[in-house]
């Protein structure tokens, strides 16, 4: 095995392809507004995820920023609640949970199945239109009183504010429509899309993540829809359900929020480790180890996400067997977790490594992975999660599988695939520039949160003790390294539609077939109807079929 | 890559052709694909009453009595005869989707026509049955719960009997949602049908509108027991 070099001379130029690129084949407007074909959604959705992560970003800034002096240095108090709960809404459902699945899956996942398209474009379409129109409702929300219940909205003070609870609920009950959309159409598309010749054990593992994801995207979704649901009629009308003047019970809500919002929290980092999956093996020129053990840890990870929501209420009033129950099941997540870890790092052991951009951040990744994993492992210990409960450290933990994993894993697929979406190559030098400012920059920011948090710095406070100020102002540091790390991905990647390089037209030569297809795809993907024959993965004689 | 254009085979007698749609190899490929899509739809509908039962099971054990005193004012006669209104609209659902399959144009017209008959014979009972108890004060959606002397001496001593009724009202009111917009398929397939749109060639709407009202009338199966007869 050697390094792949790309052909860069060989990259295809416009008069030789048989067909005009997807970006190419027609222009205008309604062009894009009113397309069917899954890259041109994937595209939209890349754009509006993107800006949606630019303004939780922003708004994370002024967080840290604010956190800078123990008083707190910008905001009112119950200014800094409104602008932690606008952060996490913006991220946790505007941002993530869409971001890889509705983006580089919607772009990717048709293009590995050797497919013309997803198997309900109108429905993908309509997806995105939803997700548009959740998001204008949450926007709605913050200009018309925001909402300063966190993104948990827990009941019973979510009933008392005078904010915008309803509206912001209904943008999240849309939101989740949209999600649910993604997810079901995904699933159709694996079931009946794949080329011929391509069985289950030949999907990639990109697919295998996704489909674990659609199926969490299906079945806890609609849980969340009609929680919401539930919280605009108490909030109108007062039915009692959870609102404890009137008989309801408040425990009730988180018992229905968390039986979604935990699963759905794998419905955000599933298709990051599909996503690190495809690099890892590409730039490491190195079939995945352990190719079945990676598929069914998805499966095995989207089921156990099912039977664990109840960790996040150990100190909200749950039986003791209730909660040994829960405590033991958390643990189990650890096992196809660490079965994925240890795959990726097999998988790299003797490759003939790339150090890449798309390599670099897929690196971060599995160094901040590993992190967020293990402390996941302290807080679904009993006795450990009284103490850390509602500290920083559950904070540093949630970021480091969100921000530090899922987001990280996005960015890799976003680098990984950009030659492909675009036909045109990004600056590597900045690439790896910034993939390590942001490994940087994200340690420094969440080490200390990790710190501060086991001596009890509680989250969402506006202010703290002067003890702790050493902490956040190192933390605010690493936010601000996080900040030009984003800044200048933003600015290369935007540069790079103008002036990159054209990319070769397997960039990285990888061997599923997104990379069979012209570059940029066609309109139907393929010049030829694509048929399985070969192994997957297979680097050994350079091409798969 | 784009697939040549396929036509399904149309039977005689002045049906309208279908075209599949360009991704589809195949027509069975598309068909199936819709129908997966379907089944996942309505795995959505059961967990979004999953929710609702959920919270049901929850307060009927945190308060039985409330429940047990609160059941027994709906009127049961009332909910078996929309019992009985489902049941019979899901057999003519039924005898319609069959009726499409074998391109009799004029039998799947009234087959649907008797499951909107049957659907809006339902809405007639449930608005009943709402105005009811919206006249004797127990419509709580409004913010105030005050029962009038005809319910007041049950309801005395309770606690918290608004819960049973507001409960009773959204799990009915987001069932009975479901049944207009059932209605409003259902209308638009005897509209498209009439015009020789759907047979044995092609006839995926009525097959998934059949499932979805089949699923409508099993989610009623559960909560006409739970509501009226098991408190």
């Amino acid at each position: 095995m050697t390094t792949y070099v790309p052909d860069i001379e060989k990259a295809p130029e416009a008069g030789s392809r048989k067909e005009p690129s997807y970006l190419d084949v027609t222009k205008g407007f309604w062009s894009w507004a009113g397309t069917l074909d899954h890259k041109r959604i994937g595209l939209m959705y890349l754009v509006g995820v993107t800006a949606a992560f630019l303004c939780g970003g922003i708004l994370a800034l002024l967080i840290r920023l604010h956190l800078w002096t123990p008083d707190g240095a910008i905001f009112e108090n119950a200014v800094y609640n409104q602008v932690f709960t606008l952060h996490g809404v913006f991220m946790v459902f505007i941002f993530i949970i869409p971001a890889i699945p509705a983006s580089l899956g919607n772009f990717v996942l048709p293009l590995m199945l050797g497919a013309p398209d997803v198997a309900l474009p109108r429905l993908n379409l309509a997806s995105f239109y939803l997700w548009l129109t959740g998001t204008i409702m949450a926007i709605y929300s913050i200009l018309s009183g925001a909402v300063d219940t966190g993104w948990t909205f827990y009941t019973p003070y979510s009933l008392q504010t005078q904010q915008a609870v309803v509206s912001m609920g209904l943008a999240v009950f849309t939101l989740g429509f949209s999600s649910i959309f993604t997810g079901l159409n995904f699933i159709v598309t694996i079931h009946k899309m794949r080329a011929r010749g391509q069985t289950w054990f030949k999907l990639p593992l990109f697919c295998w993540a996704i489909y674990a994801t659609s199926v969490l995207q299906v079945l806890a979704t609609p849980v969340l829809g009609i929680t919401v649901l539930l919280l605009a009629f108490e909030h109108l009308y007062h039915i009692g359900i959870f609102d404890p003047a009137h008989g309801g019970d408040p425990v009730l809500f988180q018992h229905f929020f968390w039986f979604y919002s935990h699963p759905a929290v794998y419905i955000m980092i599933l298709p990051a480790m599909g996503v690190i999956s495809e690099v890892v093996t590409v730039h490491s020129r190195k079939p995945l180890f352990g190719y079945k053990l990676l598929a069914f840890s998805s499966i095995s990870i989207a089921v156990i996400s099912f039977l664990v929501w109840g960790h996040h209420m150990f100190t909200s009033g749950e039986s003791e067997f209730v909660m040994l129950a829960f405590s033991f099941l958390t643990m189990l997540v650890a096992i196809p977790t660490a079965i994925k870890e240890f795959s990726w790092v097999a998988t790299i052991w003797g490759g003939s490594v790339a150090l890449t951009a798309p390599m670099l951040y897929a690196i971060a990744f599995l160094i901040i992975f590993a992190i967020g994993g293990l402390t996941g492992v302290f807080l679904g210990t009993l006795s450990v999660d009284i103490h850390l409960h509602d500290t920083y450290f559950v904070v540093a933990h949630f970021h480091a599988v969100m921000m530090g994993s899922t987001a990280l894993a996005f960015f890799a697929g976003v680098h990984h695939w950009w030659p492909k979406m675009f036909g045109r190559m990004y600056n590597e030098t900045l690439a790896k520039i910034s993939a390590i400012l942001i490994l940087v920059g994200f340690n420094v920011t969440f080490l200390p949160q990790f710190a501060m948090g086991s001596q009890g710095m509680p989250r969402r406070y506006a202010t703290y003790i002067p003890e702790w100020q050493i902490y956040h102002q190192w933390s605010t540091v690493g936010a601000v390294i996080l900040g030009i790390g984003f800044a200048l991905m933003l600015g290369y990647l935007i540069h790079s539609l103008f002036a990159g390089r054209k990319a070769a037209a397997n960039e990285w030569g990888g061997v599923t077939m997104d990379w069979e297809s012209p570059t940029p795809p066609n309109l139907y993907n393929f010049d030829e109807e694509p048929v399985v024959t070969g192994e997957l993965y297979d680097y050994g004689h350079g091409a798969k079929h | 890559m784009g697939h040549s254009t396929i036509v399904t085979p149309t039977p005689q007698g002045g049906f309208q052709t279908h075209t599949v749609a360009h991704h589809f190899k195949t027509a069975e490929q598309e068909f199936q694909s819709a129908k997966l899509a379907f089944w996942l739809f309505l795995a959505t509908e059961v967990m979004l009453f999953g929710g609702l039962f959920a919270a049901y099971i929850y307060y009927h054990d945190v308060y039985p009595e409330t429940f047990q005193k609160g059941g027994a004012l709906l009127d049961w006669k009332l909910g078996a005869l929309n019992t009985g209104l489902l049941l019979t609209s899901s057999w003519t659902m039924a005898m319609g989707v069959r009726a499409s399959q074998l391109s009799q144009r004029k039998q799947l017209v009234w087959w649907l026509v008797a499951t909107v008959v049957c659907a809006a014979g339902f809405m007639v009972v449930k608005y009943i049955e709402y105005s009811t108890k919206y006249h004797h004060g127990i419509f709580a959606f409004t913010g105030l719960f005050s029962p009038d002397d005809h319910y007041a001496p049950d309801l005395q001593g309770l606690a918290y009997p608004q819960l049973y009724f507001n409960l009773y009202f959204t799990m009915t009111g987001i069932h009975g949602l479901h049944v207009l917009i059932g209605m409003i398929a259902i209308a638009w397939l005897i509209w498209r049908g009439a015009q020789g749109r759907f047979h044995s060639g092609w006839y995926t709407p009525v097959e998934l509108v059949g499932l979805y009202w089949h699923v409508v009338d099993l989610i009623w199966i559960f909560l006409f027991p739970l509501l009226y007869l098991v408190p």
